[in-house]
């Protein structure tokens, strides 16, 4: 069979996609600098752009890409005019390393890879931009239209991110000690800001950009594996899956958003469903449900598990939310309980919460604020109120296709 | 996008003869690597065809045909989901993934339907068996 360049690449696409995080991951490890090793990374990607069309994709093409990485860095050395016995030093070093690491190894180097991509020193977009770079093998142009920016802007991030952290000397390990736990909840945010980025878009046209509910739901899932005793992770993972078992039911037929307790349940993807309760029974053995994460994936389970809206169990998600209060203080999880304590014990019960958030300068500008006072008043019968919120709302939230749910709330209350 | 990976049957399968150790040693670590990747989202070993049956249709008339079924090699021995980017990504996986017959087999590559993928064509009618269910409840 005739293999045509274009397929070629398409399995190069793919291989890189497999590939690039190990080879980057280990790498790093040999070279102590994770641009340089991204560089080399991207040399070997080159190599194979020329050399595979002809010559066909190698039987083992990880270790294939891993050995011309190695090669390139030992010439990188070589021009770097270090002291003779230095270079030889770093090329004995770089070549005793097998081109396919042990299984122990791979997790290590990927683990320290992660912890490097989202290191506190770097800004949150950084950490974001680099992750998925390294991690998630996305190029820079596929993360610039994931989050509607310029490619240049994504680039230079990186370019900054990397430079920062040679000069920041950010070593490449798994912290110790008590410095464990922040670090990983690091890791853990930003794989959860690249979910709900496309979960709920916060900007543009689009209600969802599944394709990045996809690369975080992939790094969570791998970061349970390089993690597994860490509760949180599983509970990320459980939020995560939960949540994206509502994707097809999210939007409708008109692409406009529909919400939880209207949805056809029956598109719910019963698969993440029953994978996203196996994480979270994992989560609540591991740490019982003291992790925000974990908290969050169980009110997410409680949904889940009513097979239609009427049998929600409101009363324990109004607990569960009682207690992500408590963990981590925010008006926005106040104005959730208030949700479910409306639909456990009636509207009026709601919006005595709600109107206590009212003068809460972080929610002015919040758009869910006089959306949800507006559902409460609506239900209470009180509609010119109603419509005045909804209205109001409509002119806060920044996504297009909300606004169109909003005003078309204020023109029927 | 998700692929649904099939592995079809052979005689030693259909016989319910277990994997030499060698091979299921293969397969877990192969599938260690699909799940520390983030691929995997599922994974069957299917009994041979004799545990199973097959109900035939014809206008309205249903007929029960007990298993095991003649043609071993259209038979599925067992499956896998992958949540993958590309078909090519699929096809880089199973490329890695052990002989599962030790002899001459293929393993065939579907792509699983999405929402998206059935248009406009499948949401009116869900919608109105939906209100068919409420109706009735």
């Amino acid at each position: 069979m005739a293999v045509t360049a274009t397929e070629t690449h398409r399995t190069i696409d793919a291989v890189w996609r497999i590939e690039s995080a190990k080879i980057i991951a280990a790498l790093t490890r040999m070279v102590r600098d994770v641009g340089l090793a991204e560089e080399l990374a991207q040399d070997a990607l080159v190599a194979a752009i020329e050399q595979w069309p002809a010559s066909g994709v190698p039987a083992n093409p990880g270790a294939w890409l891993m050995a011309i990485a190695k090669r390139r860095a030992i010439d990188h050395f070589r021009r770097a005019k270090l002291l003779e016995r230095k270079q030889e030093e770093l090329r004995a070093a770089i070549e005793s390393q097998p081109e396919q690491p042990e299984p122990d190894e791979v997790r290590d180097d990927l683990l320290r890879l992660m912890f490097t991509a989202c290191h506190p020193t770097l800004s949150t977009e950084a950490r974001v931009a680099l992750t998925l770079r390294l991690l998630g093998g996305l190029t820079t142009t596929e993360i610039a239209r994931a989050f509607l920016v310029s490619e240049s802007t994504v680039a230079q991030r990186i370019v900054r991110a990397k430079r920062t952290l040679a000069k920041e000397r950010v070593p490449f390990e798994v912290p110790s000690g008590d410095q464990l736990s922040p670090r990983l909840a690091s890791v853990l945010e930003v794989v959860y800001l690249i979910f709900n980025e496309g979960y709920s878009a916060t900007a543009g046209d689009d209600w969802m950009r599944p394709a990045l509910c996809e690369d975080a739901l992939r790094l969570g899932r791998i970061l349970a594996g390089l993690a597994p005793r860490d509760a949180e992770v599983h509970g990320l993972v459980a939020l995560m899956e939960i949540q994206a078992s509502r994707a097809r039911a999210r939007t409708g037929p008109d692409g406009r958003p529909v919400l939880l307790l209207e949805q056809n349940r029956g598109l719910w993807d019963q698969l993440l469903i029953r994978r996203g309760l196996a994480a979270l029974r994992r989560a609540e053995e591991i740490g019982g449900l003291r992790g925000p994460y974990t908290v969050q994936a169980a009110i997410a389970a409680c949904h889940a598990r009513a097979v239609t809206a009427e049998d929600t169990d409101w009363m324990r998600i109004a607990a569960l939310y009682e207690v992500l209060g408590q963990l981590t203080p925010s008006p926005v999880i106040e104005l959730n309980h208030a949700v479910a304590v409306s639909m456990a014990f009636g509207p009026a019960a709601g919006l005595e919460l709600v109107d206590e958030l009212a003068g809460e300068p972080s929610l002015a500008s919040y758009h869910l604020l006089p959306s949800v006072r507006g559902d409460l008043l609506a239900k209470l019968g009180r509609s010119a109120e109603a419509r005045a919120e909804f209205e109001r709302a409509a002119g806060l939230t920044q996504n297009a296709r909300e606004r169109q749910i909003l005003l078309d709330r204020a023109a029927v209350s | 996008m998700r692929f649904m990976v099939l592995v079809k049957a052979n005689a030693e399968s259909e016989a319910g003869n277990p994997p030499s150790t060698e091979l299921l040693e293969a397969m877990t670590k192969y599938n260690e690597e699909l799940v520390k990747a983030g691929v995997l989202l599922a994974a069957d070993g299917l009994h041979p065809s004799s545990n199973g049956a097959r109900v035939r249709f014809s206008g309205t008339q249903r007929t029960v045909i007990d298993g095991p079924f003649a043609e071993t090699k259209e038979l599925i021995a067992g499956y896998w989901i992958f949540d993958v980017k590309s078909l090519q990504e699929a096809i880089e996986w199973v490329r890695r993934a052990p002989n599962p017959t030790g002899e001459e087999s293929e393993i065939e590559i579907r792509q699983v339907f999405e929402a998206d993928d059935f248009g406009d064509n499948l949401t009116p009618e869900l919608r109105e068996r939906e209100e068919r269910l409420r109706n009735r409840t």
